[in-house]
This record gives structure tokens, C-alpha cells and sequence, in this order.
């Protein structure tokens, strides 16, 4: 139970920094939203060609941004030290790991629901019939990416070149996530919508496994 | 050191001995002809890497667990020896797919799969390189190639499911897949004689790298001085 208590305690901390500043999610909405420009000016698609890409697309533009944001995760820990603070607060480390990839995960399903009617009006895309199942697969879709993240930023923050070594590190490790969402987004959103139930399950499996795994390893991540 | 020569004098001479079975034992594929005899080679070699990652995973477990330097020596040299088979992998594939698909690649969940792997070793190694002190070094790419162990059948069977137009296993992949007598014969001795290449390569950059280690320990107790 004290695991819970502290992660609603660190989470509450991570949104309230977060929401003081408001950078975050200001800064990945408009890198969405300048993708999501710049791929009509790469390739001038049609209507239909548009919705074929769309999903693909949306799904890249999420995964690129979601690296960009992660990279301040563990690094603003380090300015003033705090993490050794919270290293010691805590009984379970994986508390530290839980409210991160929490508040990451909140602060990339925002920016997508900032980002959706953008997407849907550039794309010509009626997104509100399927609104409920999307919005599901955005959710596992985006907790997937958020627990590789938490833990690979972890990682690029004790070393050099961490702005760099974020996204080759992590874009590699998102491909399953990346196939898989923009394959269930692209039928969702289809003339003849179909629902891949299957997708849904493995991006729920994605997420389980490497949250076990991070469940498991997440202390060692944080030594000193 | 006797030990060290031989094993390398073996293994040289069963690579000779494999393409010799490979050009001139193995029978000429019907349809595909003489290309198809870089299969024994192309496909031995991803079994072998494939292994070899599967011994860095390992290694990786041991060091998180035991922390002993002789795991991170070991889990370093298998993702360079297990980046040298891929590599060869993804370049003798090609040589292969242009004659008989038309194309040198295809975005097929092996291919695909097999050359995320290779870059999720290359991001291991380069992540090495830039995180200096030996012990956190040796503990975070251990971490990391738990990780991108993990991930691999997960983009396999993501890219198989739902990316995939490719042609099925022919070894193992149930009815109608399967090799000729002799031609499966080749195939195995090829999986073996790389089994044991690799062995040879593994025991050769291992000592490399404990060479450095001693080395490296060597220089800081002079500087102290």
C-alpha cells in the first residue's frame, strides 16, 4: 500500500511542476502540429491518399514528440539533486518509476486530445463515431510509450549526448507499438471501420511486459 | 594459448569444409538454381546470431543479479559478435531475394525484425560509448539489452500479424515446409560450423577485452603513481 500512497503522492509533485510551467505539453502540441504540416508539404496527398497515411503518420508524429518530452523526465531531477531526496523518500523505487510514466502518460494522451481535431480537419478524417475505441487504443498505445520511455530516459540521462541517445535508444524499442497502433488507428478509421480486437490485446500485452520488466528492474535503473 | 589455436584452426577448416558441402554436396534447388545455395550460409549464420544474442541477454541477467565485471565482458563481446553475424545476415539476404523475389528487400516480419535487432544492438553498443564510468556503464547497457531482448519477439509478431505478405517458414513451419535429406544435412553441419565460428570469435574478444580492462587498470595505478 505504501507503494500507492507514494506514487499518488510523486505523481501529484510531477503535474504540479508540470502545470506550474505548462512547457511540455505547449511545446510537443505545436512539434505535432508541425509534423503533421510538413508531411502534407513532403507528400501533397490526396483525399484518399490522406487517409491511408493519416493513421501512420499520427502515430510517428506521437512517437517523435513522445521523445522530445521525455527527455526532461529524469533531467530535472538531476539540477538540484532531488533524486537521491527521492530515492530516499520512497520505500519501493518503482514508486519513483510508477508516478513518471503516469504523469508521462497523462501529458501524452493531452497533448493527443489537443492534437486530434488538428488531425482530423487537415486529414479530412470524421474521428467522433469512433471515438470511444480510439481513444482506448490511444490510451494502451500511449502507456506503452511511456513506460519504454520512463525507463529508457532513465538511462540517456546519466549519460552524454542524452539528447541524442533518447530517441535512438527508444524509437527502435517503440517499432511493435508503432506497427501496431497505426495499423488498428488506419481500420478504425477506415470508410468501413473495423474494430481489431487483436491489436487492441497486443498493445495490452506490450504494455504488460515491459511494465513487469520494469517492475522487476526499475531499482537498478536508479543506483547510484 | 594451445587451447586458443586450436579452436581457431577448427573452426577455420570447418568453415572451409561447410562451403565446400554447401557449393558441391548439397543438390542444385529446382527453381531457384545455384542462388539458393547461399541459404546454408545466410540462415546458419541468423541461427547463430540469434543464439549469441540470446547469450548476451544471459549475460546481461548475471551481471543485474551478480554484478561481476566477467558478465558486462561477456555480454559486450556477444552483441559485437552477434552485430557480425547480422550484419552478414542482412547483406547475404539481399544477395539472395534480388534474383528470385525481383527486389532486394522487403518489409517482411523476418527481415524487418532481424534488422530491428541489429539496430537495437548498435544503439547497445553506442550507448556504451558514451557513458563513462565502467561500473554504471556496465549496469545500464545490461539494463538496455534486457530491454531490446524483450522487445524482439514482440516486433516479430507485431510485423508478422499485421505488416506481412511473406512466404512461410521452411523449416519448422509445419505442413508442407521442409528441406531435402541431403540439402538438410548441409544445412544442419553449416548451423553447427557456425555455432562453433562463433564460439571462436566470443573466447578471442572476450580475452580482448579483459586485456583492456587490465590494461586500463594498469594505466590508473601509474597515473597514481
Amino acid at each position: 500500500m505504501a507503494l500507492f500512497s507514494n506514487t499518488a503522492t510523486l505523481l501529484g509533485k510531477e503535474l504540479r511542476t508540470e502545470f506550474r510551467s505548462r512547457e511540455l505539453l505547449t511545446t510537443t502540441s505545436v512539434f505535432i502540429l508541425i509534423v503533421l504540416v510538413l508531411f502534407s508539404f513532403a507528400t501533397n496527398p490526396g483525399t484518399e491518399e490522406a487517409r491511408e497515411f493519416a493513421p501512420g503518420l499520427l502515430w510517428l508524429a506521437i512517437l517523435f514528440a513522445s521523445s522530445l518530452m521525455f527527455q526532461s523526465c529524469f533531467l530535472r531531477e538531476q539540477a538540484n539533486d532531488t533524486l537521491s531526496s527521492l530515492r530516499l523518500a520512497v520505500s519501493d523505487p518503482f514508486a519513483i518509476f510508477l508516478a513518471k510514466l503516469i504523469a508521462n502518460t497523462l501529458f501524452l494522451l493531452l497533448t493527443e486530445a489537443l492534437m486530434l481535431p488538428f488531425f482530423a480537419i487537415f486529414y479530412n478524417i470524421t474521428v467522433w463515431s469512433q471515438l470511444p475505441i480510439l481513444s482506448l487504443v490511444l490510451l494502451l498505445g500511449s502507456f506503452g510509450i511511456a513506460i519504454a520511455g520512463t525507463a529508457i530516459s532513465a538511462i540517456s540521462a546519466q549519460a552524454r549526448m542524452r539528447e541524442l541517445l533518447l530517441p535512438l535508444l527508444l524509437l527502435p524499442l517503440l517499432t511493435p507499438v508503432l506497427v501496431v497502433s497505426a495499423t488498428v488507428t488506419g481500420s478504425l478509421l477506415d470508410r468501413d471501420p473495423v474494430i481489431q480486437w487483436k491489436g487492441i490485446a497486443f498493445l495490452g500485452v506490450f504494455d504488460m511486459i515491459f511494465l513487469t520488466a520494469l517492475w522487476i528492474f526499475g531499482q537498478y535503473f536508479l543506483e547510484e | 594459448m594451445t587451447k586458443r589455436i586450436l579452436l581457431g584452426v577448427v573452426a577455420i577448416a570447418l568453415v572451409i569444409v561447410a562451403a565446400y558441402a554447401n557449393f558441391f554436396v548439397a543438390p542444385t534447388e529446382r527453381t531457384m538454381g545455384v542462388i539458393q545455395r547461399i541459404f546454408y550460409f545466410h540462415a546458419a549464420t541468423a541461427w547463430a546470431g540469434e543464439m549469441v544474442f540470446f547469450v548476451c541477454f544471459v549475460a546481461n541477467l548475471l551481471y543485474v543479479w551478480k554484478r561481476e565485471q566477467k558478465y558486462d565482458w561477456l555480454g559486450v563481446t556477444c552483441a559485437e559478435v552477434g552485430i557480425a553475424c547480422i550484419t552478414v545476415v542482412l547483406i547475404t539476404g539481399p544477395i539472395w531475394a534480388h534474383p528470385v523475389w525481383g527486389i532486394w528487400w522487403t518489409w517482411d516480419a523476418r527481415l524487418t525484425s532481424t534488422f530491428v535487432l541489429w539496430l537495437l544492438y548498435v544503439s547497445y553498443l553506442l550507448l556504451r560509448t558514451l557513458i563513462e564510468e565502467p561500473g554504471r556503464r556496465a549496469l545500464l547497457s545490461a539494463l538496455f539489452g534486457i530491454f531490446a531482448f524483450l522487445d524482439v519477439p514482440l516486433v516479430f509478431f507485431s510485423i508478422r500479424w499485421w505488416r506481412t505478405q511473406h512466404p512461410a517458414p521452411v523449416i519448422m513451419g509445419g505442413q508442407g515446409s521442409g528441406l531435402d535429406p541431403t540439402m538438410s544435412k548441409v544445412f544442419f553441419f553449416n548451423v553447427l560450423v557456425m555455432h562453433i565460428f562463433c564460439v571462436f570469435l566470443i573466447v578471442e574478444r572476450y580475452i580482448l577485452e579483459k586485456l583492456r580492462h587490465d590494461v586500463d587498470l594498469l594505466q590508473r595505478e601509474a597515473e597514481v603513481q
